[in-house]
C-alpha cells in the first residue's frame, strides 16, 4: 500500500489531527510501514470465516433501568476549559446572516 | 525500616503490633523521594494516605473487623479513575484532569481498607511497550537506569521492584501488565476478558483491555484479583460468574497437562538467553511430573498484524471523546470549532497516539474496512479458535513473557514496528481474551530479568494461580 498526500490529508481531516510538513513526510513513512505490515493478514485464507465481535459468551445482560443523579452539574462542568454556570461554551458556529 | 514483600507478611507484622500502616507509608514515601531518578509515580497522595493509614491502624488497634487488604500500600496506572484526583493517562490532553467519579477497582480496593499512595506514570493512553512515550518522560528500569522498565505499565512494575509500594495495579491490552513485569522480574496478571470491571478505566481497546494487579508473589495476585473482580453493573462486559476464593485455594498440589509453542520458542526473534530459560523450564516441569508437550501454531505470525488492526482502530473511536470542550487540554488559539477540535487533538496527542489514531482511521475508512478491520476481525476468530481448541486439552499454554529482556532507553523510540514484534508472545491472551500470568523465571548473565508466561481457559483464573504459586515454590527453593 503507498501511502500518499491526498491519504494522509483525507485520514487527518476524518481523525481532526493536522501536520507539519516535516511530521507529514514521518507519518507517511510511518503509516506505509504499519499498513504494509497489516497486509501480512492477507496471507491467511479466511474463506467462510465469521469476524469475531464479542470475545465473550454473555449476551444481552439486564438490569433496570432506574434514574440516578452521580454527578453533578457542577462537577460534569469543572474540568471544563471554557463554560458558563449551565454549559459548556464552544466558538460560535453558526454565521449572522 | 524494612520493605515487605508481601502481604501475609505485613499483614501478620501489622497484628502483632510490629510495624503501623502510618509508618509503611511513610516509610513508602521517603523512598519514592529517594527514588525520584526511576521516574515512577507521577503524584503521591501523601496527607491521604497517611490519613486512610491512621484509621486502619485505629481499627487493628480497637479489634475491630479488617478488611482483607488491611494495609497493602498500592500505586495505581496513571488511566484508572480516582475521584477527586487528577488522571492523564500521561498525555497533554488530559492536563489537569480531576476524575468525578472512582473506577469500580478502586471502590473495591478501599473497601477492603488498601490504601492507595498514588499514580504512575505510563506511555500515553497505554500505547506503547517501553514507557517511554509519556508526557512525564520515560521511567527507568531499576535493574539499570539506562534500560526501559517496559509498557505500558511501565511505572507499575518499577514500583513494585523498586519497593515504592507493596504492589499496583496496571491495565493490559496487548501485554502492558505482563511485559513490564518480565522487564522488571516481578509478577503479573491479565485477568480473563470480562473478569474485573472496566469502569473507571480510560479505555483505549475495550474489547482488549483489562486492569489487572501486579505484585512480588502469587498470593497477592490472588487476593487483590478476590477483591477486584466481579459483576458490576457499571460494566455490561464484567461477568456475573462468580468469583472463587483464590487464595484459600492455592495451596494444592496437582499435575497438570501443559503444551507450548516450537513456534514461539524457536522463533527467529527470540534472544537464545530466554530460549534456554524456556527450555530448562520445560525440563524442571517435566521432573516436577507434568506433562509438557509441544504442539504447533501455525498463525504466530498474525498475531500482531491482526492486534494492531483491531486495537488501532478501536483507539482511533475511543479517542475521538478528546475533543478539548468538555476537559481536559483545549488550544487556546483555535479560531472556531474545527480548528478548537483538531488544534487541541494535534498539540495534545503524542506521536505514538497519533499514529494510531491515523492508522485505526484507515482501517476504519470506507473502501478499506473489509479488506482490513474485517479481515482482522476474521484472523481474530481463527486465532481464537486454534487457542481454545488447545486449551481444551491442554490446562496451560506456556511461552516466554518476551523475545529479549529489557533494552536500552531510545533503542526503538523511532522503529514503531521493532516496538509492536516486541508484543508476539503477550497479544494472544487479549486477542482471544483468556487469562495469562508472567512470573520471574530467572536471569540472563548480564543479570536481566527473564519472564515466562502461561495462559489457561477463560474464568479458569484459580487454575492458573494455584499452579503459579505451586511452580514458583517450587523454582525459587
Amino acid at each position: 500500500m503507498k501511502v500518499d498526500d491526498a491519504l494522509i490529508d483525507k485520514l487527518a481531516r476524518l481523525s481532526k489531527l493536522a501536520f507539519s510538513e516535516e511530521g507529514k513526510e514521518e507519518i507517511k513513512r510511518d503509516l506505509e510501514k504499519m499498513f504494509n505490515f497489516m497486509e501480512k493478514l492477507n496471507e491467511i485464507d479466511t474463506e467462510g470465516i465469521e469476524p469475531l465481535i464479542y470475545v465473550n459468551e454473555a449476551v444481552n445482560v439486564f438490569r433496570e433501568d432506574v434514574v440516578k443523579q452521580e454527578i453533578t452539574r457542577e462537577e460534569a462542568l469543572m474540568n471544563a476549559p471554557l463554560k458558563d454556570e449551565q454549559f459548556f461554551k464552544v466558538p460560535k458556529f453558526v454565521k449572522r446572516t | 525500616m524494612e520493605i515487605y514483600r508481601s502481604l501475609k507478611n505485613l499483614q501478620h507484622d501489622l497484628l502483632l503490633k510490629k510495624t503501623t500502616c502510618q509508618q509503611q507509608v511513610e516509610t513508602y514515601l521517603q523512598r519514592i523521594k529517594d527514588f525520584k531518578s526511576l521516574n515512577a509515580f507521577i503524584e503521591t497522595f501523601d496527607t491521604e494516605a497517611i490519613h486512610t493509614a491512621g484509621l486502619i491502624d485505629a481499627k487493628i488497634k480497637n479489634g475491630e473487623p479488617l478488611g482483607k487488604l488491611f494495609g497493602l500500600v498500592i500505586g495505581i496506572k496513571d488511566v484508572i479513575c480516582y475521584k477527586g484526583h487528577s488522571v492523564t493517562a500521561a498525555s497533554k490532553i488530559l492536563e489537569g484532569y480531576v476524575s468525578v467519579f472512582s473506577s469500580t477497582v478502586v471502590e473495591r480496593l478501599l473497601a477492603e481498607d488498601a490504601i492507595i499512595i498514588g499514580r504512575l506514570n505510563c506511555d500515553e493512553f497505554a500505547m506503547g511497550s517501553t514507557n517511554e512515550h509519556s508526557v512525564y518522560g520515560p521511567t527507568k528500569n531499576p535493574i539499570d537506569e539506562r534500560l526501559v522498565p517496559g509498557g505500558s505499565s511501565g511505572a507499575s512494575a518499577v514500583a513494585v521492584k523498586a519497593g515504592l509500594c507493596l504492589a499496583s495495579l496496571g491495565s493490559d491490552t496487548g501485554g502492558s501488565i505482563r511485559q513490564p513485569a518480565a522487564f522488571c522480574g516481578i509478577y503479573g496478571l491479565k485477568p480473563t476478558y470480562g473478569r474485573v470491571s472496566r469502569h473507571g478505566l480510560i479505555a483505549y481497546g475495550s474489547s482488549f483491555d483489562q486492569i489487572g494487579p501486579m505484585a512480588n508473589n502469587v498470593y497477592d495476585l490472588a487476593i487483590i484479583m478476590e477483591v477486584m473482580a466481579g459483576k458490576d453493573d457499571y460494566d455490561a462486559t464484567a461477568s456475573s460468574n462468580e468469583v472463587p476464593p483464590y487464595t484459600s485455594l492455592l495451596d494444592q498440589e496437582k499435575k497438570y497437562a501443559i503444551a507450548y509453542y516450537k513456534d514461539a520458542v524457536e522463533h527467529p526473534s527470540i534472544h537464545p538467553e530466554i530460549r534456554n530459560t524456556a527450555l530448562q523450564l520445560i525440563q524442571r516441569l517435566k521432573e516436577l511430573g507434568h506433562e509438557v508437550v509441544p504442539v504447533d501454531f501455525k498463525e504466530i505470525d498474525y498475531i500482531v498484524p491482526a492486534y494492531y488492526v483491531l486495537t488501532t482502530a478501536e483507539s482511533s473511536s475511543n479517542l475521538s471523546r478528546f475533543d478539548g470542550v468538555r476537559y481536559g487540554y483545549h488550544a487556546k488559539n483555535a479560531q472556531d470549532l474545527d480548528s478548537t477540535y483538531t488544534m487541541t487533538r494535534s498539540q495534545g496527542f503524542g506521536k505514538e497516539v497519533q499514529r494510531r489514531i491515523m492508522s485505526g482511521t484507515f482501517v476504519l475508512s470506507a473502501g478499506y474496512y473489509d479488506a482490513y478491520y474485517s479481515k482482522a476481525q476474521k484472523v481474530r476468530q481463527l486465532i481464537a479458535r486454534a487457542t481454545l481448541d488447545t486449551l481444551k486439552k491442554y490446562d496451560f499454554i506456556l511461552c516466554p513473557t518476551t523475545p529479549t529482556p529489557a533494552f536500552p532507553i531510545g533503542e526503538q523510540v523511532d522503529d514503531p514496528i521493532a516496538m509492536y514484534l516486541g508484543d508476539i508472545f503477550t497479544v494472544q491472551a487479549n486477542l482471544v481474551g483468556v487469562p495469562a500470568i508472567s512470573l520471574p523465571c530467572g536471569q540472563t548473565q548480564q543479570g536481566l530479568p527473564i519472564g515466562m508466561q502461561f495462559m489457561s481457559n477463560k474464568f479458569e483464573e484459580t487454575k492458573l494461580l494455584t499452579f503459579s504459586h505451586q511452580l514458583m515454590a517450587n523454582l525459587n527453593n
